[in-house]
């Protein structure tokens, strides 16, 4: 079974439907960017698999929870999908050991203890260790980003969503991030990602979706696609970001 | 149930009520005009005056915000006369009305001054503005409409406030709501039907105030 | 009759203080609580909770403190219950309290970025533990400097207890209005009391502001 399947979604904010049933399925193991023009859907498909915006109709399951359920279990969903954003999100009061240390407390209610052997391990992890007792807002955009992303690993997600997280970095900063990034799909964590960064797409990708008005309008393993881009959309979409 | 809601007994006293409510009104709507002015007059002595008259603006303010109406009610209807001042119950509401609220608005209106670009100022002095042109077209003007939320606020705080004057006897809907009240013991059944015609002035007040915004201040 | 020194009138007065003190701590405190409870129901996007807090807030803040006293005073009276000034306004007070800082509060719940929420959400947080752990230890620090101004209303407010006879600061004034009658010397020292109730509270929450104006 896919781990992240998703089956005809449809999604409309008011009359504006964005999603106009996209089907997707994401094995265990597999790096699915996603690219496509600003408002063809991307964040709002990301954001229907946690849980973050409801769809209408279709069908998401993640790790064998139906998403949009009457009764969903977002709590025990998102215990597994983690998600990192764009604008990092760090919690400001909280220091970097406390924002990595809270969903496990909190949610997992592991001991404070081990919660921190936890934090140690994954902030290693993203080379924030020395980092632990610092505060957000000591912390460079590129290091914050890291920490988003410790913070999600801490709950030992089975998939990991990332929408556009470079796309506010300064451009110093964004290898750093997804130096990161690359080397979790080495260790074979399932990522679903949203990104700009084509050469990051097509090296580290397993799979490449490209959106276009609120639909899947090509995908395949991303060399290929890159290669021979089959639809005039996505040879003009990769010719102008070229 | 062990007690009947009867506000069929209410009926016989509607013009009571009715002369209660308006005078709540006036005494709001007066002491809004009087107060805003009193508060005008404040901010601007207080942010441009000199500095001795910038002070007793501070204690006036201070004194009244940090001390209960009711109180200062007593103390003009009750304590001035023995100072040689005496006031009609109604007389001695619009005083403390207008007291009470030009305090809030002369702070209000100050902190909407103080919001002002310095640049704003010394734009209009340079256009060979007088000191009095300035204040009036650039400096109140740009302060008022900052400031217009905050002290449509007010004047329904105050409004609400006004429920006490009835301690002094001036004729207001809780002074009708009493007398109601001791005419046919029907208190609660009374002090509802006042609650919620007071409730239905505040929205109004409300919705009134924001269309009258609009209009004062529509996009220039 | 009892000659009264301006001693007299002085101490008097201040035992009488006590109460306003007494009245004013138990308001503000249970106002806060209940105030916190509202605040929760109010922001937690259940219809009927957020529809319920609204009208609570709407008529606690749209109606006069002094009908409110009022209301309680002779509607806990139609179940047969024995009231007491103090009972209903301490009641009253409470709830006039809790609408005020439940809208104050929410306006400072609100202007937490709403990325705090949806990355509280992410990790499986809970409406409760969003606020308990993410939004309210944010939000108290704005909280701080105008919930301190608030109780300065308060504080003011208590002095409409004594219409219905509850014998706190200004309903003392009356009284020993009435022994004396001296009035301009009974109402200065009540306003004078009251003053330095309020005034350290006025200032602090200015200072309060001032200081997370300056943090920004
Ligand atoms: N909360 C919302 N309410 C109304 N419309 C929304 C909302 N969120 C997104 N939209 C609209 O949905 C469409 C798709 O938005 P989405 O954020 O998914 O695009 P995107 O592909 O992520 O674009 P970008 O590359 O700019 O991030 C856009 O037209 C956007 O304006
Ligand atoms: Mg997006």
């Amino acid at each position: 079974m896919p781990l992240v399947s998703i089956r005809d979604v449809r999604k409309s904010f008011g009359a504006l439907e964005v999603l106009k049933g996209v089907s997707l399925e994401v094995e265990k193991g597999d790096v699915v960017a996603i690219i496509g023009r600003s408002g063809s859907g991307k964040s709002t498909l990301l954001r229907c698999i946690n849980g973050l915006e409801a769809y209408q109709s279709g069908a998401i399951l993640a790790d064998g929870i139906e998403v949009g359920g009457l009764h969903a279990n977002l709590r025990e969903l998102r215990r597994h999908v983690g998600m990192v954003f764009q604008q990092f999100n760090l919690f400001p009061h909280l220091t970097v050991a406390g924002n990595v240390m809270l969903a496990q407390t909190v949610v997992n209610k592991t001991p404070k203890k081990e919660a921190r052997e936890i934090a140690a391990e994954v902030l290693a992890k993203v080379g924030l260790s020395e980092k632990m007792d610092a505060w957000p807002s000591q912390l460079s955009g590129g290091q914050q980003q890291r920490v988003a992303i410790a913070r999600s690993l801490a709950m030992r997600p089975k998939v990991l969503l990332c929408d556009e997280i470079t796309s506010a970095l300064d451009p110093e900063l964004v290898n750093e991030v997804l130096r990161v990034v690359e080397q979790l799909a080495k260790e074979g964590m399932t990522l679903i990602l949203v990104t700009h960064e084509m050469r990051f797409a097509r090296d580290v990708g397993t799979k490449l979706v490209f959106m276009h008005h609120g639909r899947v309008h090509e995908q395949g393993a991303p060399k290929e696609v890159f290669a021979a881009p089959k639809t005039p959309e996505l040879q003009q979409f990769v010719g102008s970001v070229a | 149930m062990l007690y009947k809601l009867e506000f069929g007994d209410l009926l016989p006293y509607w013009d009571v009520l009715l002369q209660g409510l308006v005078f709540t009104i006036v005494l709001t709507v007066v002491s809004t005009v009087a107060g805003i002015a009193v508060g005008t007059a404040g901010a601007s002595a207080r942010t441009f005056g000199p500095a001795w008259l910038g002070r007793v603006v501070v204690v006036y303010v201070e004194l009244i915000r940090n001390t209960p109406f009711i109180v200062q009610l007593f103390f003009i209807f009750f304590g001035l006369p023995a100072a040689g001042v005496t006031l009609s119950e109604t007389t001695a509401a619009f005083i403390a009305m207008v007291i009470n609220l030009g305090a809030y608005s002369t702070e209000i209106i100050r902190a909407g001054i103080q919001a002002i670009p310095k640049g704003h100022i010394e734009a209009g002095v340079s256009l060979a503005m007088s000191k009095w042109e300035v204040l009036r077209h650039i400096v109140l003007n740009q302060a008022f409409r900052k400031i217009y939320p905050a002290l449509s606020s007010q004047i329904i705080i105050v409004m609400l406030g006004s429920s006490v004057v009835s301690q002094i006897s001036a004729q207001d809907l809780t002074y009708a709501a009493n007398f109601v009240a001791s005419r046919n013991f029907r208190n609660f059944e009374v002090y509802l039907l006042a609650a919620l015609a007071y409730l239905l002035l505040a929205m109004l007040t409300r919705s009134l105030l924001r269309g009258l915004g609009r209009i004062i201040f529509k996009a220039e | 009759m009892l000659k009264f020194s301006f001693w007299d009138i002085l101490s008097n007065l201040l035992i009488a203080t006590e109460w306003t003190i007494i009245l004013s701590l138990i308001a503000f405190f249970c106002g806060g609580i209940v105030g916190l409870i509202l605040l929760f129901m109010r922001t937690s996007g259940v219809k009927p909770l957020e529809w319920f807090t609204k009208s609570y807030i709407e008529f606690f803040q749209g109606t006069p403190l002094l009908m409110q006293l009022f209301l309680f005073f002779f509607g806990i009276a139609l179940f047969g219950v024995e009231v007491s000034p103090w009972m209903a306004a301490t009641l009253a007070l409470t709830l006039w309290t809790s609408a005020f800082l439940t809208e104050i509060w929410r306006g400072c719940v609100e202007s937490i970025p709403k990325g705090q929420w949806e990355a509280s959400a992410t990790l499986a947080l809970t409406y409760i533990e969003q606020m308990r752990y993410v939004i309210l230890p944010q939000a108290a620090r704005i909280a701080i400097a105008p919930t301190v101004g608030f109780s300065v209303q308060v504080v003011k407010g208590t002095a409409l207890a004594s219409i219905i006879g509850f014998v706190e600061l200004t309903k003392a004034g009356t009284m020993l209005n009435n022994a004396t009658f001296r009035p301009f010397l009974v109402y200065s020292l009540v306003a004078a009391i009251y003053f330095c109730l309020c005034f350290p509270l006025s200032w602090f929450a200015k200072k309060l502001e001032g200081r997370l104006n300056a943090a920004r």
